[in-house]
Formats: structure tokens, sequence, C-alpha cells
């Protein structure tokens, strides 16, 4: 099962379904090490505008490091070192200087457990609006309608503001996340397995959000679940053992995958 | 036993019942019974040490109160004994003794090996005995009484007397007594008593605020000597006007004292005389009497009645007798008040130490340092915090505040002795370990996807541990705070040099301005126990104050901690309640 060194990605071979947008988050050449041990291996990816991009691959072949990478979430751990380029818009999130909290502003995340605060529904979700320190009532009500009516939320829980988010189930849990996570209208949506934790029905739901979403915003999203990437994603990325093996349309990789190792996988002769 | 026979065993009969059993399967060692028994058996030698610890002391500390009979016992010598039984013991008497003894006593002593038996009386009447209690030995018995007519009388001064009540004397006119139930004694009883406490209300609080205010005049005038020289003008100025305050002042003070004085003048003429069964009388004045009954004729309610007007005179009055008789309230006083400043001081600085420790400070060799040298901070002698907190705290912390704040008022220190503030903090410092590591355990405890979520929602380090770890290890926090505030209440070594008295004339809160006195010595419940129960002139005659005093403190410190809980439960509710 050792990679192949020799297998490098080609990036002409990308077949990447176009979104018309451009590009908005611009990977190149990413390696990443955990103290000695690396996790990354150069990895390259446009990722389009507007369209919803899923990071598939066995367990620990790097694709949450990579997800976590795009807000810097990977900065709390010790002994992290990276090289590389990562560009939102553009702008290199890995700058020196780069401001992290007004760049994780700009993009929201989706953790595979839900993770609501011990706080009533209504300050879940206007958190990322409490942290900048807005104070407009009407501006924070109309935010956590449009925010929990986004996360197909509002016609649940319209009546029980107040109440601790942690009354909910786990499925209005991890949507109520979702409405945090676009509470602060970002540019991209990262969601890290957000349906592992969750049973069949929580995550159709889940899934039939995503593709509401769609189009509104940018949604990378990390799945164990190759149905789930071939039911919500226009593009998949396909990453083993630290690199990105193939990225391309979804339809594409999933019928007729470009690389043998892809096959494998999708047609589940391992992973 | 056989209920918990191991299923392997079973199933190991009932497929090969001609194999062998396995040797392993059925191994005491391996089942690990033994440890079981031993564990079990380590928890319950441990609760039975505590419950058995409590029931001795609520036993004793209940049945302090209660009404005893008296008993009159005549003895071979023709010695007349009056007393409360209070306990009766096996003694070995001397040869010589038992020699002087008939013969039916000798023989009962050599059936028990030597051993006789006394009893020991609470005999009272101090006075003229010299002596508080009296052991009686049970063969020198010859009558045991208990005479209805018998009284026992609670007296400010000398203790308890033991006798009968002659007569009373109201304004020279001389009333003889047939009975204790007199209403006349008890309507000149309780006249008495109102002007008793008329009296101490004048002497203690009004006269004590007029010298108050007298002494602030004479230190509002020695501030300005200091500061600008006895010739200025300023002087001069406060001076006439603190003359004629003072004046004022002391004809306020005069005309109190001349109405304490007719008040004690009519209570003077008020006296009642006692005798004790020898036939010896004493006089004294009516109001020195707490309260009397007729120990042996008692019905049910009346007993009950005497018991809870004991039990509210030791939770609301001041103490009398050297502490041994009377109540404690400046005590619990004291106990609650340097409790709660304990834990106002304790609480913000551990968890501020501990947020640093862990969520800011690079974990590395020094913060490990730093975390050692906390909990060994734990183990050491609280004595030792005592002696740091007297000559940090009082002598140089509060000698400074003194130089720079209360120069007027020297050489007799303000801050720059012990007082309540600095037992406070003596305490806090002593405590400070406790909350620090249970705050960094509650602060480990949040979950890093709380953590995570918050950042990434863009806020800031300082932002998520403000609302969101803090708000979550709140309830691990306050788990610190009640054992350290357990621990604090319950200490008394340290305070005995930083600021605890075996009798306070003033509580640290009143009402003179600032109101709270911070720098003020104060009662305390645990040093009330050590000074009644072992520097008081008559230890037996405190030993049932030490239980009811001990009982008290354990119940304080129950119900403040039963507080805390709750508040650390509900918390738990409202901020941990998740299943993630």
């Amino acid at each position: 099962m050792n990679v192949d060194a020799r297998i490098e990605f080609d990036a002409t071979q990308y077949h990447v379904k176009d979104g018309g947008q451009g590009v908005v988050l611009d990977i190149k050449d990413l390696n990443l090490w955990y103290g000695t041990a690396q996790a990354l291996y150069g990895v390259t990816m446009p990722i389009e505008k507007g369209l919803v991009t899923a990071l598939i691959g066995p367990s620990g072949c790097g694709k949450s490091t990579l997800l976590r990478c795009i807000n810097r979430m990977n900065d709390l751990i010790d002994g992290l070192k990276i090289t590389g380029e990562m560009r939102l818009h553009g702008e290199d999130i890995y700058a020196r200087g780069a401001d992290v909290i007004a760049l994780r502003k700009r993009m929201g995340m989706v953790f595979q457990k839900p993770n609501p605060f011990p706080m009533s529904i209504f300050e879940n979700v206007i958190y990322p609006l409490r942290v900048d320190g807005v104070r407009d009532k009407a501006l924070l009500e109309e935010t956590v309608e449009r925010a929990l009516t986004g996360a197909a939320l509002w016609n649940e829980v319209k009546d029980r503001l107040d109440q601790s988010a942690l009354g909910l189930s786990g499925g209005q849990q991890q949507r109520l996340c979702i409405a945090r996570a676009i509470a602060g209208d970002p540019e991209v949506l990262l969601m890290d397995e957000p349906c592992s934790a969750l049973d069949p029905i929580a995550t159709a739901k889940i899934e039939d959000l995503i593709n509401d979403l769609v189009g509104q915003y940018t949604i990378v999203i990390v799945t164990h679940n190759m149905q789930q990437a071939a039911r919500v994603s226009d593009n998949t990325a396909f990453m083993y053992l630290g690199r990105l093996i193939e990225y391309g349309d979804t339809e594409v990789m999933f019928q007729t995958p470009k690389t043998a190792r892809t096959q494998d996988y999708v047609t589940g002769r391992f992973g | 036993m056989s209920a918990f026979m191991n299923p392997e065993q079973a199933v190991a009969d009932r497929s090969a019942p001609t194999a062998q059993p396995r040797q392993r399967a059925s191994d005491i060692r391996a089942r690990g019974e033994p440890f079981t028994w031993a564990l079990g058996g380590a928890l319950g030698v441990g609760c039975l040490m505590i419950i058995g610890f409590l029931l001795m002391v609520f036993w004793n500390g209940v049945g302090t109160f209660v009404p005893k009979p008296i008993a009159v016992v005549t003895t071979t010598g023709g010695e007349i004994t009056a007393g409360e039984a209070t306990r009766t013991e096996l003694y070995r008497p001397t040869p010589e003794v038992v020699a002087a003894l008939s013969e039916a006593a000798r023989q009962t002593i050599a059936d028990r090996d030597g051993f006789a038996e006394r009893t020991l009386y609470r005999i009272g009447n101090f006075d003229f005995y010299s002596e508080d209690f009296r052991w009686v030995s049970a063969f020198d018995v010859i009558d045991v009484k208990y005479p209805k007519d018998i009284v026992l009388v609670e007296r400010t001064e000398w203790g308890p007397f033991i006798g009968h009540i002659e007569s009373i004397a109201v304004d020279g006119e001389v009333i003889a007594l047939d009975s204790v139930h007199d209403p006349r004694f008890a309507e000149a009883h309780a006249q008495a008593r109102a002007r008793w406490s008329q009296i101490q209300d004048i002497e203690r609080h009004q006269i004590g605020a007029v010298n108050y205010r007298i002494n602030q005049q004479r230190l509002t005038l020695r501030r300005i000597e200091l500061k600008d020289g006895r010739d200025s003008q300023a002087y001069s100025e406060t001076k006439r006007a603190a003359d004629a305050e003072t004046a004022e002042l002391q004809s306020e003070y005069e005309r109190l004292t001349e109405q304490a004085q007719a008040l004690r003048q009519r209570n003077a003429g008020m006296t009642v005389t006692l005798e004790e069964l020898g036939g010896r009388e004493k006089t004294i004045g009516i109001d020195e009497i707490v309260r009397t009954y007729p120990a042996n004729d008692l019905s049910s309610s009346e007993k009950i009645s005497i018991y809870l007007s004991r039990w509210w005179e030791f939770l609301s009055d001041e103490p009398r007798e050297a502490n041994t008789e009377g109540g404690v309230m400046p005590a619990i006083f004291g106990t609650f008040a340097m409790t709660l400043l304990m834990v106002i001081a304790v609480a913000p600085f551990g968890v501020v130490t501990a947020l640093y420790l862990r969520e800011y400070a690079t974990q590395g060799r020094l913060v490990a340092f730093v975390r050692i040298s906390v909990n060994n901070l734990a183990g050491v002698p609280s004595i030792v915090y005592g002696v740091f907190g007297l000559g940090f705290f009082a002598y140089v912390l509060g000698g400074s505040i003194d130089q720079l704040f209360y120069p007027e008022r020297l050489p007799n220190p303000t801050f720059g002795t012990g007082g309540l503030l600095w037992s406070a903090l003596t305490l806090a410092l002593l405590t400070v370990p406790v909350v620090i590591v249970a705050t960094e355990e509650a602060l480990s405890a949040v979950p890093r996807s709380m953590r995570e979520g918050s950042l990434a929602c863009g806020a800031s380090k300082w932002q998520t541990i403000k609302y969101i770890v803090l708000p979550r290890a709140l309830p691990g926090i306050m788990t610190g705070i009640i054992l350290a505030m357990a621990r604090g209440a319950g200490e008394v070594a340290p305070l005995m040099l930083v600021g605890v008295v075996k009798l306070a004339p003033e509580l640290p809160v009143d009402g003179l301005f600032p109101y709270i006195h911070l720098e003020r010595s104060f009662m305390h419940l645990g040093f009330h126990i050590y000074d009644v129960g072992f520097q008081s002139r008559n230890s037996e005659a405190g030993k049932p104050m030490v239980f009811v005093t001990t009982l008290l403190l354990i119940g304080l410190i129950f119900v403040m901690n039963i507080s805390a809980i709750v508040v650390r439960n509900r918390l738990k509710k409202k901020f941990v309640g998740s299943q993630f």
C-alpha cells in the first residue's frame, strides 16, 4: 500500500468543473509537517468559487489537515511547519503578519461533532457578530432569521430562540452550527465531515442543505462517504497519504477516473 | 458468592464435563475478589470513622443544653453533695481507702478486680466550694435524693448556683419566697434584666459611639498637626471646632453615664438571697441571674423551653464567664466574615493564575516548575503561613499602610497588627493552591471542539476564554472554591497569629463609619474551641461547650458548602448539560 514515490500529480491533468466565477482559494505546492512527520506533499489545488468541492480519501490521507490549513486552525498545534502558498482572493493567508482572526471571520467552519456553545440558540447564531462587537438589535435579529432559514432550522426553533442550544437534537445542533458558520457571511464554508456523527435522516437534511447553499457560498467539504461526495459536490479531490492524486469534476471522477488508485478507491476496493 | 460464580467456569463445566476445569479461570487473584473486598473495606473503615466522629460530636453537642436533674447525695462522712451527674467511670481506689471500707464494699471491689465506681457531679457554687466538679465514689454513697424544691441558678458570674432561693429584696422590702414559681420573683427578675440590657446598650453602644466620635476629633486634629504643624492657621481653626465638638460630646457622654448610673442604682436595690444546701447564704443582684429553674420539677414543655432558650442564648449572645458560658455570636460572625472575605480574595487570584498557567504560558520547564511549587505550597504547615502573614501582611504591609494613611494614630497600630483582612489574606494564600489546581483541571476539561468552534467564528483567544471556556469551566472552579472554603473555615493555627482573639470587644461590622472594619481583630469558632477546651479555668466545665461549638462550626461549614454546591449544580446544568 506504499504510495509510489514517482506518482506525482500532473496539474495539466485537472478536469475541474468551472464555476464561471473564477478561483476563490488558490493552493500552490503546499507542504506541511507535524514536527518531523510530513503530512502534506506539494498539494496544488485551485478551488472554484460558488461550487462545492469535496475532499475524499482514506483515513490519515491529510484531507482534514488540508481543510484546517485553510482557516489556519492548525496554528494551535505545536511544531507545525508549512511551506508553499495559499491565497484567498489572491491574498496570502500565510503571509508574515497576516491577521488570523480577520481571516477566520471571512470563513465559516462546521466540525465533525456538533459543537453548539452552552448558550441560547439566539446567542449561538450571533456569536460571530457578538465577537465583532455588534450591538444593533435589529441587525442581530435579522441575522438570526437569515442564518437559521439558510440552515433550514428556522421553522423548528423560531419559538424557542432563547432556550439553551444544548437541548436540540444532534441533527438540529449540527444545522445550528451551520447557521452559526453562515451568520458571518463567509466567503468560504469549510465542513469537516459534518455528518459523521449523525443518523441517516439528519444526514439527508444536511445534504439537502448543502445543495441549497450552493451558489451562495463556496463550500469545501471533507467526507468519508463516497456517495455523499457524489451527491453533493461539483468537484472532488482524491487524496492519498498526503498527496493529491486526482482532482476534477465529480461526475468524471466517479465514472471514469484518470488514475488506477482513484478507481480502486471510488469503487471501494480499498479505503 | 455463588451468585457471582464466574461464567467461564460454568461454560467449561457444561461443554466438557470430563475435562479438567481450567485452573486460571477460577484463580481468585485473577477475579480480583480480595481486592474488591479490600477496596470496599477501606471505604467502610473511612465511612465508619467519619460517621462515628460526627455522631459523637452531634450527640454530645445536642445534649449539652438539656436541663439535667440535680441529685442530692449523702455520703458516709455525712457530707452532702448536690449536683448534676455528668459521667460515671471505674477507678482503682488506693489500698488504704479500701482497707477502711465495710466487708460488703470490699467484696464488691474485689469482685471487680480492684475497681470501684465513681460519679462526677457538677456542683456549681464555685464561690463557696472553690471547685466546679466533685467525684463521689459509689461505696461512699448512703442516699441519693432528687428533692423537688432544689433550684439551679445560672449567674453572670461564678458559674451556676445550686440550692434554694431564700428571699428577694425590692427597694428595701424583703419578700420571703416559698417557691421558685412565685410570680413576684419572675416579675422582679424581668424588670431587672430589662434594665440590665438597657445599661448594656448604653455602655456598649451609645457611649461607644460617643467615644468613637471624640476619638475621631482627636485624630483629625492630630492629622492636621502632623501635616501643617501646631502653629498653622488650619490647626488652630480645627482645634477650636474640635474643642467645641468635644465639649458637646463630653456632656453627651456624661448624660449617658448618669442615665446608666441611675439604672444601676435601681437594680442595686433589687437583690436575691440564695442558700446552698450547707446553709451558707449569698446575696446577689437579681440582674446577675440569667435563668432559674427547679431542675427536678420540670414538665416536658418547660424542659423544651429551657433547652431552646439556651440554644438561642448560645447562638445570639456574647460569651461570658471566660467564654465557657453564654453565646458565641461574635465567633459565628467572625468565622463567617473571615471565610467570605477569604473566598473573595482567593477566587479571582487563583482563577487568574490558573488561566495564565493553562491558557497563555508556554508549557515548558518554567511552567512545570511553577506548577510543582504551587502543589508543594499546599503541603506547607499552616502555622508557617501564620508567621508569614504576621511578618509580611501585618508588619510590612500593614505597617506601611499605617505610615501612609493613619499617621495620626501611631504609635497605636491600625493595620499594622493582626486583623480580619490579614487573616483572610493569609488563609487565601493557604488555600490558593487548591483553587489553582482545580481551575487548571476544569480548564483542561473544556472540550477542544468548543474552543475550535469559537476560534473558527473569528473570536480571539481572549474572547474564546471569556465567552466559552470560563463559563464552561465555572462548575469545576466552584468545586475548587468549595474545597478552599472548607479548608479555610476550619483552619485555626495561622489565625492565632494574624488576628483571632479570645474575646473581641467589637464586631468587624457595626453602625459606625466606615461600617466594615477590616483592621479589627475578631473571634473565630475554631479558636473558641481551643480556648474553651484547653485554656479555660476548668476544662471539665468547658467540655460541653467544646462539643456544641464544634457542632456549630461543622454546621456552618456544611451550610456554606451546601450553598456553594447548589450554585455549582445550577451552573453545571446551564453550561455543561450537553452530551458532547
